[in-house]
């Protein structure tokens, strides 16, 4: 419910920042990641094993990561971008490279996932994954069912089509509040490339949203989680983990609500957050130091256990409970992972171009 | 800035003093350093183009290039970014969006304002400070909690549907977040104290007598209220209107919070171009724009508090 609270941790930073600075010659790594995204039994064994205190601060939003990197003087040694963003920031110089000699446990990273990260940070020098998924959406099952018996429950056009998801409005629907997800998904519902940079065809994905504009409730990253889990909404395009931890949710509260995350058969984006230390990292160090106990097998299968996010690191997943590693939504098998696709950032004019579109979008013109 | 203008009256046939040339010069000072010199900063960057770079901007001025630098620098300006404001119809239905809201709420506001404040003016004396102490109360709670407290009340499970099924107003919960209607509640809520104490404090120093004066001549309540109690109130309804129109305008975090998607305000556009869009040049020329556009009230408050200083002197 405090969600929202965190997308103005500007005060945060500031206090973070001045801390950084008072502490810079003690052993502190400043780590700044998503909200809900850790274990923490695994950052205290990393303190108690190595002394390094961590300093753990949270966002729910890239965007606002990546304006503090570009700003400078963060004060951050980790942060846990998507990569779309790191490729921007290694390209605007706001990163360093890792010094692999210090990060020995890289050897457990999964080449799968490696390879594909790899098309954001040519020869993998700036980043090491630390979880990745899958942007689909979820449904509550019981009133989909009600609402429409024979309802499309496998492909996109639950969203795209104005004809099924109109029939879904009086119960709620969510999109994530972010172009970077929803116009890759609408142009690979119209069979185009989801990585477009053309004009008329961002523009076309933008006419399909508006479309099933009438029949969303909200743009929303954070907050679809609880209303999916307490039975406000009925579907939501969102990210597999918190769409898993929103049927989790449901599924603990025991109030008969039942979660369905869906990867669709058209295809659907994957998506990597990586560890990145910016090249103003007052302790590059310790950050190395954090990394590489990040990317131990046994630290990587506790955080996945604890956040059902698919990991990049292949040694863990022998240690996964079978209820992650066993389940396709969370580890997709082969011929899932075919269908996914990845983008990669816009050149600035086209960015323009996608958030007016995306701003036009949202409010309904 | 008002205040600070006004708390430096022209003084006439006094020499000059020293002491009170520094005594003006600090809030002069205050305003260089902290409006001018960013408004500066603001501008130039809304005169560059966007680059993928840190900061995520070009030009940048580098000290050490001297005089030479900076003149190559300045050639590289451009107006691009007021230009695409004028492209898309999108930014001039931000503004107007913005300044429709900002003055529907202002009314709102003086609406629910003017009841409090004349009720607690004509309080018993002994209890105006208790009063006025509700109306501060709520500033000691962070701004950001009071309208999060709101989500909890709006929202369709909430306290309020709860309260309307359970007295059987309604037999459907109503959609009130996320709507403007919610954005609407939200500010009326967060600026009612700007309202109420400046007419408060106008109505509080009313004399009384020329009422008791009508009611003598016969004239009846209702009429000595308009003939008399509103026009002596106008300086702080004034001052209340403008008070809360201005940061109205700009207003972020209540339609982020309690609006819908289809809210659109200038504060909302302006952060998606700044953070999404990574857009530093046309957020700041969204900004300048904005500033320009709310100067005029600014200007229009200024010359109306200055009439009033004179016809007060």
């Amino acid at each position: 419910m405090f969600a929202p609270l965190s997308r103005y941790p500007l005060a945060a930073a500031v206090l973070a920042a001045s801390i950084a600075g008072a502490l810079a010659e003690d052993k502190v790594v400043n780590v700044y990641n998503w909200s809900d995204y850790v274990d923490e039994e695994v950052l205290a064994a990393f303190t108690a094993e190595t002394g390094i205190e961590v300093v753990y601060d949270v966002y729910d939003n890239n965007e606002i990561v990546e304006t503090k990197l570009l700003a400078g003087g963060s004060g951050y040694d980790v942060v846990v971008p998507s990569a779309p963003n790191v490729a921007r920031l290694i390209q605007a110089g706001a990163l360093q490279k890792l010094d692999k000699s210090k990060i020995p446990n890289l050897v457990h990273a999964w080449e799968a996932i490696t390879a594909r990260l790899s098309g954001y940070d040519p020869g993998n020098e700036y980043a090491v994954d630390y979880m990745w998924g899958t942007t689909g959406f979820g449904y509550n099952v019981a009133k989909i069912a009600e609402r429409m018996p024979d309802a499309p429950v496998d492909s996109w056009a639950m969203i795209f089509d104005p004809e099924v998801v109109s029939k879904f409005a009086d119960c709620g629907v969510y999109l994530l509040d972010t172009p970077e997800e929803l116009i890759p998904a609408a142009l690979n519902y119209l069979h185009l490339n989801p990585d477009s940079k053309e004009t008329a065809e961002i523009e076309e994905a933008a006419k399909l949203l508006k479309t099933i504009r009438p029949y969303i409730e909200k743009f929303d990253s954070s907050e679809y989680i609880n209303a999916l889990a307490n039975g406000d909404i009925c579907l939501a395009v969102g990210y597999s983990g918190d769409v898993l931890q929103a049927a989790d949710r449901a599924a603990e509260a025991g109030a008969g609500v039942e979660i369905q995350y869906v990867i669709p058969t058209e295809g659907a984006a994957m998506w990597f957050d990586s560890f990145i230390i910016p090249s103003d990292a007052p302790h590059p160090d310790a950050a190395h130091a954090f990394i590489d106990f990040m990317m131990r097998p046994e630290s990587a299968a506790a955080n996945s256990n604890y956040v059902y996010y698919a990991n990049g690191n292949l040694e863990s997943q022998s240690l996964l409970y079978e209820d992650v590693i066993g389940d396709p939504a969370i580890y997709p098998g082969q011929q899932t992972i075919d269908v996914l696709y990845t983008t990669t950032s816009h050149p600035p004019r086209v960015q323009r171009i996608v958030t007016r579109a995306w701003t036009n979008v949202k409010s309904g013109s | 800035m008002s205040a600070t203008d006004r708390s430096a009256p022209p003084t006439p046939g006094n020499r000059p003093n020293p002491a009170r040339w520094l005594v003006v010069a600090v809030p002069y000072l205050w305003l260089f350093l902290l409006f001018l010199v960013p408004f500066v900063i603001v501008i130039k960057i809304s005169l560059s183009l966007t680059a993928i770079a840190q900061p995520p901007y070009t030009p940048v001025f580098d000290l050490a290039g001297g005089i030479g630098g900076l003149i190559d620098g300045i050639s590289e300006f451009t107006v691009e970014n007021y230009l695409w404001l004028t492209e898309d119809a999108l930014y001039a239905r931000a503004y107007l969006s913005s300044l429709t809201i900002a003055l529907v709420s202002t009314a709102l506001v003086l609406l629910v304002g003017y009841p409090i404040a004349y009720g607690m003016a004509r309080a018993p004396k002994g209890l105006q400070p208790t009063l006025l102490m509700l109306i501060i109360l709520p500033f000691w709670t962070s701004f950001l909690i009071r309208v999060y407290a709101w989500i909890g009340i709006l929202k369709k499970e909430g306290l309020l549907n709860q309260l309307l099924l359970w007295i059987g107003v309604i037999s459907e919960p109503l959609t009130i977040l996320n709507t403007n209607t919610a954005v609407y509640i939200g500010i009326v809520y967060s600026y009612l104290p700007f309202m109420v104490l400046p007419l408060y404090a106008a109505l509080e120093r009313m004399d009384r007598t020329l009422l008791e004066a009508a009611a003598d001549l016969g004239c009846p309540p209702i009429r000595a209220f308009w003939k008399i109690t509103f026009p002596l109130s106008l300086p702080g309804v004034i001052a209340g209107c403008f008070l809360v129109f201005i940061p109205v305008t700009g207003e972020f975090v209540i339609p982020d919070l309690l609006g819908g998607s289809d809210t659109l305000m200038i504060g909302k556009t302006l952060w998606a171009e700044f953070f999404a869009n990574r857009d530093w040049p046309l957020a700041s020329a969204v900004a300048v724009v904005l500033l320009v556009i709310l100067v005029v009230p600014i200007v229009l408050f200024q010359n109306h508090e200055m009439k009033r200083a004179e016809r007060e002197a």
